[in-house]
């Protein structure tokens, strides 16, 4: 069954069409990837996906519900968590208040309740630190806790995202290069992350990647763009053999 | 383990949140001793209540600047119209509600009421901006609110309000109506309700509810939006809900703080000194001061630079350079990086000072 299905998708700015006729189908449980060269419309497509953009024209349909053209906000709350190719944190706060801040619709209390620490907030915040604790054991970062997001080495701040994003609950992850800037042991280890956190939690996965290794490592099926439009679609395999893909995008 | 965790941080924010509550009860100990015995100067006594208005001005300020992190040069515009707004209504409600007590705790809440409404209102259009241009527009506003209430002009007589914009004679009071508010003039003969002991109570409220929320989920939401909007908004935060709730919520502490300020005062006129953008860079400093984000630091900064210049008297025409000069230095001492870094080299040493005294006994 699809979780995610996309019909027809376009946007244009001014007179340059970002993204044109856009169909994808992606099973529950696949992990999915997304390539081609920079500036095919890769990001377009996550930004139209998590409601940055209006899309021009299109259908969106997340587990069977029109998502198209809602608010971001809206969207997360529907389903869709995502990271950002130059990473996003809340540089200010701790590792766990920023997954803490993931956890913001699942977890409540009242405001009330928060400046005059009634037992609801007591009982809540403490929820809140196990549940994130538990996520950051799974990205290895339950040490870290109480250290500033800012003061993190590159790699665990990536990961960080991924937990900050899984926070939320989704049903449809979105993973924008998570692997730029990694040197080769450490994209390593984000594949093996990846694998857990699909099994993990049951977890469907869309991600943008440059990383050949990583893509045929881990991706079953892909979507290669070019200019906007999609060149090619199908299993990795079947992708990464197609002559016209390896023309475009990987070189002769 | 897990638990363990979850004890130290919680302590730790307690513990950082007693520190300064034990710090204004402390100072407000001392202070009541010296009262009386005696040794306190006229002019400190009455700098005592001014002391606890600035102090919740800059609490509050830093709740916009610090936590939300959007610079807004109006605050004193929220003060504003919570000094005018209570003082309007103890003014009416003197005869009405002879106790003092009761009449004044009204007259808090209708003021930080009516400046939090305000705040709400002035937020929903001005929120949208940002750096620059929202602090431009609050400026604008402070000036606005100040303008606003230095021509208006209420009398009350048994019809009912009257209201006019340009003298009392057009607002046809009948013989048994009294003025309110004149114009530049003001308010006079607002009940003199505030004391030093209010206003250290009013300003361990504004303490207790903003660290509170700081330390709460609706904090952590606002400092996200801080941060990162376009990531916070990602995750599921609802950024206009948070930025109004951080933006109202400091204006209704200002407006508070107008309140204490207004009612420690026999005249209340709306002129630049007071109500001015003077006043709201003034708080503004001692936010930056003190530490943007640094809830205690305000509280210090606005004792120390209110303190300042009054210390000073003596020196007459050199007291504003000094009192600049002074400025200069902390700012450099508190915040520049060659002398951060020259304050923890000697904090080490003392530490490790420390360590060797005790090892030698």
């Amino acid at each position: 069954m699809a979780i995610l299905e996309i019909r027809n998708l376009g946007i244009s700015f001014g007179g340059l069409r970002a993204v044109d006729d856009f169909n994808i189908e992606v099973k529950k449980g696949c992990l999915y990837g997304l390539i081609g060269p920079n500036g095919a419309g890769k990001t377009t497509v996550f930004n139209l996906l998590t409601g940055v953009y209006k899309p021009s024209e299109g259908i969106i349909t997340l587990d069977g519900k029109d998502i198209t053209g809602k608010r971001t906000i809206d969207i997360n709350h529907a389903g869709i968590a995502r990271t950002f190719q130059n990473i996003r944190l809340f540089k200010e706060l701790s590792v766990a208040d920023n997954v803490k801040a993931g956890l913001h619709s699942q977890l409540r209390y009242s405001t009330m309740e928060g400046i005059l620490r009634l037992p609801g907030y007591r009982r809540v915040e403490k929820q809140l630190q196990e549940q994130a604790l538990e996520l950051l054991r799974v990205f290895d970062l339950e040490g870290e806790g109480e250290v500033l997001a800012a003061n993190l080495p590159y790699g665990k701040q990536r990961k960080l995202e991924i937990a900050r994003a899984l926070a939320t609950k989704p049903k449809l992850l979105l993973l924008d290069e998570p692997a730029a800037g990694m040197n080769p042991n450490e994209t390593q280890e984000l594949m093996e992350t990846i694998k857990f956190v699909r099994e993990h939690f049951d977890m469907t996965i869309i991600l943008i990647e440059h990383d050949m290794k990583l893509v045929s490592g881990i991706c079953e099926e892909l979507t290669v763009l070019n200019f906007g439009r999609v060149l090619c679609q199908g299993t990795t395999n079947e992708v990464l053999n197609n002559p016209e893909v390896i023309r475009a995008y990987l070189g002769e | 383990m897990k638990a363990l965790k979850v004890k130290m941080k919680s302590d730790k924010n307690l513990r950082s949140n007693l520190i300064t509550f034990g710090m204004v009860i402390g100072v407000y100990i001392i202070m009541q001793v010296l009262l009386a015995a005696g040794v306190v100067s006229s002019l400190v006594r009455g700098l005592l209540v001014p002391l606890c208005t600035y102090a919740i001005l800059a609490v509050s300020l830093n709740l916009t600047v610090g936590i939300l992190g959007e610079l807004s040069l109006g605050h004193a515009g929220f003060m504003c119209i919570g000094a005018f707004t209570s003082a309007f209504f103890s003014k009416c409600m003197q005869e009405a509600i002879p106790i003092a007590a009761l009449r004044f705790t009204i007259a808090i809440l209708i003021g930080a009421l009516c400046a939090g409404l305000m705040g709400l209102l002035i937020g929903i259009p001005v929120l949208r901006l940002k750096g620059d241009y929202l602090a431009i527009v609050t400026l604008a506003f402070g000036e606005i609110a100040k303008n606003v209430i230095n021509m208006l002009y209420i009398g009350v007589d048994e019809a009912g309000l009257h209201f006019s914009t340009k003298s009392s004679l057009e607002l046809n009071l009948s013989e048994n109506g009294t003025v309110i508010i004149q114009g530049a003039q003001g308010i006079t003969g607002t009940p003199n309700d505030s004391s030093f002991t209010v206003g250290i109570v009013l300003l361990l409220i504004t303490l207790f509810v903003i660290l509170n929320l700081i330390h709460s989920r609706d904090g952590r939401a606002i400092m996200a939006i801080r941060d990162n909007t376009i990531a916070a908004e990602s995750i599921g935060i609802p950024i206009t809900k948070y930025k109004l709730m951080a933006f109202s919520v400091s204006a209704a502490f200002a407006g508070m703080a107008g309140v204490l300020y207004a009612h420690n005062l026999s005249t209340l006129s709306a002129t630049p000194k007071n109500f001015g953008y003077n006043m709201s860079i003034m708080i503004l400093v001692f936010v930056v001061l003190g530490g943007i984000g640094n809830i205690r630091g305000s509280v210090i900064a606005a004792v120390v630079l209110t303190l300042l210049p009054e210390l000073l008297r003596g020196l007459n025409d050199y007291r504003m350079l000094i009192y600049a000069v002074v400025l200069i230095a902390m700012m450099l001492f508190n915040w520049a990086p060659a002398c951060i870094q020259w304050r923890e080299k000697m904090v080490y040493r003392l530490k490790s000072r420390k360590k060797l005294t005790k090892e030698a006994e």
